[in-house]
């Protein structure tokens, strides 16, 4: 469970304050999805990235879970980080030393989890999303479509509930793109919550429940 | 995270980018064998110069006239002012101490030898049989000065190897006669090689018995009491016996200086000592530089991995995770500079000696402690700002391509 209210988000450039958010309040529960639009510069991928505590709102309280989260300082921050969201990136971030295998083990190794019960969890990831003939592979000799699927894995691979999603599809072409968004659905159906930012209508109209944001404001909030 | 996988982590990175990495080698593993080897050929002058003094004998302890303060120089270079001289009564009435096993007196004079028409000129020691087991001499070929009353002398001499040679032409020396300016001489004894001790080549010197000496140079005044103390722990009580008898015989006056081997070899392994650590400590400069090479090439590996780390923080990383890695992959390059430069010292101290086959250079043990020690510790210092910069990158910025 989610609980954003009066969620604010100030930038300072220059001397000028840019509101990204304006008092966003926003409730998600646990295993819906959920997709984020609006023209660029509206402030989604802010609250996408707040709502992943890779960054603090300027005012407002976020609960996570129950838990206030506001105000914990950044150790704590990538420990809630790393055991309840999963991220998913435009452009992969795949490390590119790292084979598939070793990419999705990462927030694994992170997490200090012994090497056997590494293993044994990367081999059922491997199977899970098809990657049993790639986890070899650096990124560099994997099609872009199977690297978004390295970092889905990736991103599955605590065992997060909640999946954040920004512009999945923004670097890959149409089939791949709805291929990537089927196997990102998976995580939904089994029972996570999945918020998708993109600013593609087809992939946005897909999500049961559909937020649009104009100028740091939710505008409207569409459910099916 | 373990840090078994931190390692891991640092070990792909420094495989990842292997000119940087043998960028950093590089002068990390200058740095180490620059210490190591200038390190090593202090420590091989030490032990040159230590060595040295022991061929001086074994609990050896040197009377010499005049009062001087100085203990430390060497002896054959040491001029006291004489104020009275110290004669052959004085060095037999030293035998009156329980303490003293032998002793020595010595007159030291230049003169001219020649057996026909060859002539040189070579250093000519006088003293008595006892010289041979103070200085631990071999002989090649006779015997050494026959033993007696020193007052008294038979025109004999010892010659060493190359005066044997170049009087004598390959010809037997032994048994033939020499002249040291118009005095007569049978040569008895050959000495054999033994290079430098107490400031003479003992391969360049003639040596005559004392009475001998002083006749051929006029003179009653001693150039030296080589005494040998009973055993080490005498050594303390020879010498102010020595002390006390001599001030007696002169009037009370404390006009001789007593040097041990003891204290002349302290002083100079405490000099030798303070200019390795010094030397190896200018060495230890280019570590600081080698250093600092690292943080240069950390703060720009932490601009261009940007985007990684900020990953990383996305996957979870917490500060301490991200300067952990950065900590290890200074010490791994540290480590492994280290290690090349640890071989390389070795090898250039294995080239010194062959150049220099009686030096015995060999780094001392602290160097090959404190080098790779220093190196991995600058390593580490200096990647601390490179590592906070990288756990305070702020991780929506990095991950941005912008």
């Amino acid at each position: 469970m989610i609980r954003l209210s009066g969620i604010e988000r100030v930038f300072r450039v220059g001397d000028e304050a840019v509101h990204a958010l304006r008092g966003a309040t926003l409730d998600i529960n646990d295993g819906e999805y959920l997709s984020l639009m609006g023209p660029s510069g509206s402030g989604k991928s802010t609250l996408l990235n707040l709502i992943g505590l890779l960054d603090r709102p300027s005012a407002g309280r976020y609960e996570l879970d129950g838990r206030d989260v506001t105000d914990l300082d950044d150790d704590e921050l990538s420990r809630v980080r790393r055991e309840h969201i999963g991220f998913v990136f435009q452009f992969f971030h795949l490390v590119p030393r790292l084979t598939a295998g070793e990419n999705i083990e990462l927030p694994m190794v992170l997490a200090g989890i012994a090497p056997e019960e590494r293993r044994q969890r990367l081999a059922r990831l491997l199977a899970e999303y098809g990657l049993q003939e790639r986890a070899k592979h650096r990124p560099d000799q994997l099609s872009g479509g199977q690297c978004q699927r390295v970092a889905i894995a990736r991103a599955m691979s605590m065992g997060p509930g909640v999946i954040l999603a920004d512009e999945p599809t923004g670097n890959l072409d149409r089939h791949t793109g709805q291929d990537v968004m089927a196997v990102l659905e998976r995580v939904h159906e089994a029972g996570g919550t999945l918020v998708v930012v993109t600013h593609d209508g087809e992939i946005g109209a897909r999500a049961r429940r559909r937020l649009r944001m104009i100028d740091g404001e939710i505008v409207s909030d569409e459910r099916n | 995270m373990r840090s078994a996988d931190t390692l891991e982590f640092a070990w792909r990175v420094v495989r990842g980018s292997p000119g940087r990495t043998l960028l950093i080698l590089l002068a990390m593993s200058i740095g180490v064998a620059a210490v190591v080897a200038v390190s090593s050929i202090g420590e091989g002058a030490r032990l040159y110069v230590v060595n040295q003094f022991g061929s001086l004998g074994t609990h050896l302890v040197i009377v010499l006239p005049g009062r001087s303060e100085t203990a430390g120089a060497m002896p054959g270079v040491l001029i006291g002012k004489t104020p009275r001289d110290l004669t052959l009564d004085d060095a037999l009435a030293l035998k009156r101490s329980h303490a003293i096993r032998r002793l020595a007196p010595l007159i030291v004079g230049a003169g001219d030898v020649h057996v026909g028409a060859r002539r040189r000129e070579t250093p000519v020691l006088g003293s008595t049989a006892e010289l041979m087991a103070i200085r631990s001499m071999a002989m090649a070929q006779g015997q050494f000065l026959p033993s007696g009353d020193p007052r008294h002398s038979q025109p004999v001499c010892v010659i060493g190897a190359k005066v044997a040679d170049e009087l004598f032409a390959g010809r037997r020396a032994l048994g033939e006669w020499l002249r040291i300016g118009d005095r007569r001489f049978r040569v008895v004894g050959v000495l054999a090689s033994q290079g430098q001790s107490l400031g003479f080549n003992t391969d360049e010197i003639v040596i005559v018995p004392l009475a001998a000496a002083q006749a051929l140079f006029n003179t009653e005044a001693l150039f030296r009491v080589l005494v040998e103390a009973k055993s080490r722990e005498q050594i303390a009580i020879a010498k102010s016996d020595i002390e006390d008898i001599l001030r007696e015989r002169h009037d009370g006056k404390r006009d001789v200086t007593v040097i041990t081997q003891d204290a002349v070899l302290a002083t100079f392994d405490r000099i030798l000592r303070a200019l390795t650590l010094a030397v190896g400590g200018l060495a230890a400069i280019s570590l600081a530089v080698a250093g600092i090479l690292i943080m240069n090439v950390m703060l720009i590996s932490v601009t261009q991995r940007r985007g990684e780390i900020g990953l990383l923080k996305a996957l979870g990383a917490t500060g301490g995770n991200i300067r952990a890695m950065f900590f290890a992959e200074a010490a791994l390059l540290a480590l492994g500079g280290a290690a090349l430069g640890l071989a390389a010292g070795k090898l250039g101290q294995l080239v010194f000696g062959q150049l220099y086959p009686s030096i015995p250079f060999t780094p001392p043990w602290w160097a090959v402690i404190a080098a790779p020690l220093t190196a991995v510790l600058t390593a580490v210092l200096f990647s601390v700002a490179p590592a906070r910069r990288a756990a305070r990158l702020d991780p929506v910025r990095a991950l941005s391509k912008r």
